[in-house]
Parts: C-alpha cells; structure tokens; sequence
C-alpha cells in the first residue's frame, strides 16, 4: 500500500518540529533551511500551514529534467532527486507548479522532499497531527467521516 | 558541545565587527544563556556604570540547546544593567530569533559602545554588517520590521527590534522580535535604544549540529515531548488557554493583585480570563482567540494570536489592528486588566497590541498605570496631568489612551514611561509604587502566595515570578504541594526555586516547560547535547553560582540587603477578601532564614565560603 502525506493545517501550532527534523535526518544538522517541508505563517490571519511535495504520479520535475536525475521509488511512490547525476540545471524547480523542488547553494544540486524512504521524519516529529502519513488511497477519509458524522447526531466525528 | 563556540562583537562606537572564540571555560562553569553571558557581562563591565551610557553593554545570548530538537528550544537572552533597577537585567524570549542566530553560527551577540547614528546590525551566517537605520529610526516595531523585510527582499530573516517607546526613553522598553514574543522585563530595550541600536536581522542557514551524542540527545529529547504532551498544565491547559489558564485559579486562592494591589480579587476576572478568550462576543459573534501559537521547537504551543471585533471603541476605523497578533498572556491580562480594574477583553488586547507594535513591558506599563490611577482617585493626578481623560480605577479609555501615549512617548505618557517608582516619586506618594528594586510586581499577590513574597524581595532583577516561581508548589503542587498562607520552609523552597530556574534560564529552553519537567528531565537532554558533565547535581550548582554571581554584580552596583524589601502595603495591609482574608506577607519570618540558607551574611552578602565552594571571586566583584 502506497501512503501519502496528508496535511491538515489547522492543527498546526507553527513550532517547526517538522522543519528539524526534515533537516536532521536529510543533513544531519537541524537546519530548518534545508528543510523540505516548509511552515507559512499567515500572521494577519492567524494561521500557519505545512506544504511540501505531493509526489504527482506524473511529476513536472521528473519529465522535465533532462539528465533523468529524477526518478521514481516504486516502494514509496517518492520522485527521489539523485544527487550524484543531478547537474544543478534547476529546470526542474521552474517546471514544478508548486515551487517543492529547490536549488541548494551549498550541494549544488537540488533537493525535494523524498518521504525519507517511506517513514517521513516530519509526521513522526509533528506534536500535533498536523502532518500524518496514510493511504495514499484513502486521503480524503477523515473528512469523509466528518461529513457523515454530521448526518448522524451524537456521533464523534473523529475516528 | 552543541555551542557553536563562537561569540560575535560589536563596538557600535567604532562601528566594527570581530569574532573570537566562546570561553569554553566559563560555558563548563555557566552553561550558556543567563549564565553565560552574566559571567561575560561582569568580567566586562563597571556594575556601577551608567545603565544608559556608552560604557555599558547588551550581550544577545542563546543556550546550547537552542536551534535544537529540544521542546521549546528556540530561546534567547538579552542582559545587561537595567535602567529601571541599576541592578542586572536578563530578559528571555522566545519567537524564532534565538534559533536563527543559532543558525547563523553565533552563541552570542556583545554590543558595546554606542553609535553615533541609528543602525541596525545584519547578520547572513558568517557575515554581519551596521547598516544605515535613520530611516526606520521613528518607527514602530512592526513598521521596521516590514521594512528591512522589503530591503533585503527576505521574507525568512528574523528580526528583533525596538519600537519608538525605547526610543523615546521609556525606561521599561523591551525588545520585540518576530512581531509579537519579546524580551519584555526590566528595560533591555531601552538600554538597546540608548546605544542607537534600532534593529538586529538574521539570517543563519548553516545549521545547528555538534551534538555530542546524537542518539541519546533525540532519545532525551523525545522522552522530554512526551512527558510534556502527557501532562494535563503543559499538554492540555496551557495549549488550550495559554498562560491565561492562571487567570481564574490565581483570583480564586486570592492571590489576583488587584487595583495596584489595593485587592487580591478581581471581580472581573472571569470576563478577561484564558475562558472567556474563546466565548464568542456580542459585538461580531467571533472570539477574542483566534489560534494558539508556538515558539520555535515548541511541543507546547502556550501562545495566544488574537483579534479585535472591528467594532471596538479602541480600532474603530483603524483596520491596521484589525488583524491576528499576539494576544493576551496571564501577566499582560492582569497587569493591564485587574491591576488597573478594567474588565474589557478588547480593550486589554488593544493596549496588549501597542506594548507590542511600540516595544514595551504590559506588566511594567499596567503596574505603572494602576499606580497612576490610584494617585487620580486621590486628587493627586487629575484630569490637567491626563489630557481630560477620566484616569478612574476600571477606565477602558484611559487604558487605550495610556498605551498610545506611552506607544509615542507623548504628554502624560512620558511620566508613565517612568515606571511606577519614578512615578510615585515624582507626584510625592512613593509609598504607591508596588515595586521592588524598581521593577514592577507581576500577577501574584504575595499576601495569598507567602513564598512569592520573598521570591519578589530576592529576585536579582527586581519583583519577578520568572526567578523562583514557588506558584508551581504553594498552588499547583508542583512538584509537591506547600501550604500558600504558611512561611515555614519557604526560604528552603525560594532557594531551591531560583537555582533550578537559573540554571534552566541557561539551557536554551523555555521556563514554562518546568510546569512538567524538573531537573531529572532537563539534565539528559543537556547532557546529551553537551560535552561534560550535565548531571541534575552540576546543573544545581551551575545555577547556585549564577545566582550569587548575580547577587554580586548587584552588590557591586552598589544595592545591598536593604534592597530585599516589599511595599508596605504588602506588610501592612491585610488581603479583605478569599482564603488570604486577614494575611498580610510575613517577609520577615522568611528572610534570615533565606540568607542562612543562602551562604549570605545577615546583611545579605554572599560569604567568602560560599563564593569559594562555586568558584567565584572570595572578595565578590570588582574588588
């Protein structure tokens, strides 16, 4: 079973737990720079929100590398950035719609959120359930219950 | 490890920049943080100098754990001789700057000297400059903190800056970083505004690692989160109502310091208490809560972000306060509402707004406030001091208008810039000013809080709860409960208190996790982190030695014994109404008690014994 990160930024407090630990296992250093998931605050609102990859099955930044250094993990479903073909061109931080891949100055190649091999450090260190990791099938599943909880007086809404 | 070992200065008189090595030395002996840069401060400056003159220095500081995985790792400390007291100033903040220095690759900021021009210090990593700030000298906080976002086309530089009522010399002016957390208590503002200093940005993307073993810091660490998380103060009340869940318990033991401490109980309490934040208003049917918030690495998320109904009397046709910002904490909610009788959430969150877009203390400013009321109700103040505004107990008006003076430094709000000691002096009631060593009383009145009383008296920087805060046993129990009207074992408790709180105010974490851990939490994680050793014995010891350094560097600025005293009013005037009914606070049945345990001598001056036993100058400082 593939799962997929799944975000629900109402649950997040803005404490950057995620951003660390995104760096630590990626660079070994907390370093919410490098971090892959990334936390806008929206202060005049009063809201902060995670974002990162959302692994598109056909990946802007995959067709459009032209040294294939974007590639597919089939076990995860992650489009994995390989360093060590990846020439730095960032063709491919222009194609992705959503800004998630990233040049880095220091390694001089890019770098995009890879689901840590398919236990993603940020769902784990997130106090809050802000960022949870589920079936990639079944996304929508807490807020199809809490929908259908509504048609049903007295019932939890959550699972 | 886990410091990055390198300390940046700044002589703001020469306009230079150096960098030199942390004094790994004194990090064994003080950690980081408070510690650290108290030892800094004294080896560097005259404690009898000019808090406000060239010769003294403001050193920016984090801890070893800050910028780390740690719950609430992301603190920094200003310190520096406070301008309200003449004694050491420390104040601690949280937001994201701490962390961001961290990145940059700094334990700590010395600025010395004063420029002569307004700048602002830019640090990018390994590069810092003093640029040009005589544009964003005359603006608010939030307005400079706009602008050097736009000049440096950055939106992820942290800044931390002081707002115009530091610069117009309001003696207890804070440092405001990351819009709304700020380094609050005891003027460090002021002293930053003093040295031309108007802003300090950072933007740090190396990184905070040197952890010593990284196994066991993430295992401490994550142990740490969970005892937090299963707690019911840190896992559940503060989340849900902040700091602002004291609101109702404090005013029920009758401890609520009311209209400048004239009462322990606030009859409004529940209309500005952490419960009432989320209950819907009249006016828009919204409430005053819009989010809890956390600091960086925060597990805990205490911070309140709020919003004023539209139709409020205090942001009528003003749509620049009309949206989300830092709301109420405990202490803003009854510095600027119980003390000064004022009941009116919005109203409090507006003035609340104002200590934060112009840089300045809520308790100090609402202390100052009440003090200032309490001399309009006796004819002393009238409405020709006030600009025709009725300055009764429980004005609105008067609380809104107050903070935009104070906010510009305009008419009556340039006497109540003073402070409230100053204050009290100058219009001839001094016995008014509910202040020890000059620094405004926080929200727990030490009639219905025995130990408080001398936790106030003692503290290093004046009134303080943030030095020993025995609240969490003599209340909460924690961690064991202690009968809050008795003064027997007090002393012990204070002591025990202040050490442990000082060696915490060292570690680069938040005080408020103490709700839920002790020591036997803390040590680990330090340890992990730390080359050497970081056992709850060494960290107890640290912190005893900080709290004499600092009781020598006062000693030295010429404040004695003398100086651990509190209002009369406190001794005197016994609590008229709850379980306190009758007390008054028996400040003296505890305090040679305090200097026994201490090591001091009755006159309250560390002995040669106990400065050599934590290896400190035997003949105290600056002799």
């Amino acid at each position: 079973m593939l799962r997929s990160l799944q975000i629900e930024p109402e649950k997040c407090t803005g404490c950057l737990q995620c951003e660390m630990a995104c760096s630590y296992q990626a660079e070994g250093v907390f370093n919410p720079a490098k971090s892959r998931i990334k936390i806008f605050t929206f202060h005049e609102e009063g809201r902060f929100v995670p974002y990162t990859c959302t692994q598109c099955s056909e990946a802007w930044c995959m067709h459009a590398c032209p040294v294939e250094a974007i590639v597919i993990n089939e076990a995860t479903g992650a489009k994995e950035v390989r360093a060590d073909v990846c020439v730095g061109c960032k063709v491919c931080t222009i194609a992705c719609p959503f800004g998630t891949v990233n040049y880095d100055q220091d390694s001089k190649v890019v770098y995009k959120c890879d689901l840590c091999g398919g236990d993603p450090e940020c769902a784990k260190a997130c106090p809050t359930q802000a960022i949870t990791y589920v079936d990639a099938n079944h996304t929508g599943l807490d807020r199809m219950r809490a929908h259908a909880a509504k048609n049903l007086p007295g019932a939890s809404a959550s699972a | 490890m886990a410091w990055t070992k390198k300390v940046m200065r700044v002589n703001l008189t020469e306009g230079t920049i150096s960098e030199e090595p942390l004094n790994m030395e004194w990090a064994n002996q003080y950690l980081g943080q408070r510690g650290l840069a108290t030892r800094y401060l004294v080896e560097e400056i005259d404690p009898k100098c000019d808090p406000l003159g060239p010769e003294n220095k403001m050193i920016m500081t984090t801890g070893p754990l800050t910028g780390t995985m740690a719950s609430t790792g992301g603190r920094y400390s200003v310190v520096t001789k406070g301008p309200l007291t003449g004694a050491i100033a420390c104040s601690n903040s949280g937001g994201f700057m701490g962390n961001e220095i961290k990145n940059a690759g700094w334990d700590m900021i010395i600025f010395e000297g004063k420029s002569p021009k307004p700048v602002y210090l830019y640090v990018e990593n390994e590069k810092a400059e003093l640029l040009p700030a005589d544009d964003l000298w005359g603006k608010s906080v939030w307005e400079a903190d706009e602008m050097i976002h736009k000049k440096h086309q950055d939106p992820l530089i942290r800044i931390a800056v002081v707002g115009r009522a530091a610069e117009t010399g309001c003696l207890y002016a804070g440092i405001i970083n990351d819009l709304h957390r700020a380094a609050g208590r005891s003027g460090v503002g002021t002293v930053m505004a003093s040295k031309n200093l108007k802003a300090v940005a950072v933007r740090g993307t190396r990184g905070v690692g040197n952890i010593k073993d990284p196994a066991a810091f993430i295992k401490a660490t994550n142990e740490g989160k969970k005892v937090l998380s299963e707690n019911a103060v840190t896992g559940e009340g503060l989340p849900a109502l902040g700091t602002q869940v004291l609101m109702n318990v404090i005013n029920e033991v009758g401890a609520m310091p009311t209209r400048n401490m004239r009462d322990v109980q606030f009859e409004g309490s529940s209309r500005i208490s952490g419960e009432a934040m989320k209950e819907p208003r009249p006016g828009d049917g919204r409430p005053n809560l819009t989010t809890n918030a956390a600091c960086f690495g925060c597990t805990i998320a205490c911070g309140r972000i709020s919003t004023i109904d539209q139709g409020h009397f205090t942001v009528e046709n003003k749509p620049e306060y009309w949206g989300a910002s830092g709301g109420l904490e405990y202490e803003a909610a009854w510095a600027l509402g119980s003390d000064c009788g004022v009941d009116d959430l919005d109203a409090l969150t507006y003035a609340n707004f104002l200590c934060n877009e112009d840089g300045y203390d809520p308790i100090s400013f609402g202390s100052t406030l009440a003090a200032a009321m309490e001399m309009y109700e006796m004819g002393v103040i009238t409405k020709e001091h006030t600009h025709g505004v009725d300055f009764s107990f429980g004005s609105a008006e008067a609380l809104a208008k107050a903070a935009e003076w104070v906010s510009k430094g305009e008419g009556f709000g340039k006497d109540l810039a003073l402070g409230s000691k100053r204050l009290c002096e100058k219009y001839g009631h001094p016995e008014l000013s509910m202040t020890v060593k000059g620094l405004e009383f926080p929200a727990y009145d030490p009639r219905g809080i025995q130990g408080m009383g001398l936790a106030y008296a003692t503290s290093n920087r004046g009134a303080c709860h943030l030095r020993g805060y025995t609240v969490a046993s003599e209340i909460l129990g924690i961690p064991e409960k202690t009968d809050p009207l008795v003064t027997e074992g007090k002393a012990d408790l204070v002591k025990a208190f202040q050490d442990a709180t000082a060696a915490v105010d060292s570690t680069g974490l938040c005080v408020f996790t103490t709700f839920a851990w002790t020591l036997e939490d803390i040590s680990p994680q330090v340890d992990a982190a730390c080359e050497g050793d970081w056992s709850v014995e060494k960290m107890l010891e640290v912190g005893e030695r900080i709290w004499n350094m600092e009781r020598d560097f006062n000693m030295a600025a010429g404040l004695t014994g003398k100086d651990d005293y509190l209002p009369k009013r406190l001794l005197k005037d016994a609590a008229k109404t709850g379980p306190a009914t009758g007390k008054v606070n028996n400040l003296g049945e505890m305090l040679p008690r305090y200097y026994e345990v201490r090591g001091w001598t009755t006159d309250g001056v560390p002995t040669r014994e106990t400065r050599e036993r934590l290896g400190l100058n035997p003949d105290g400082i600056g002799v």
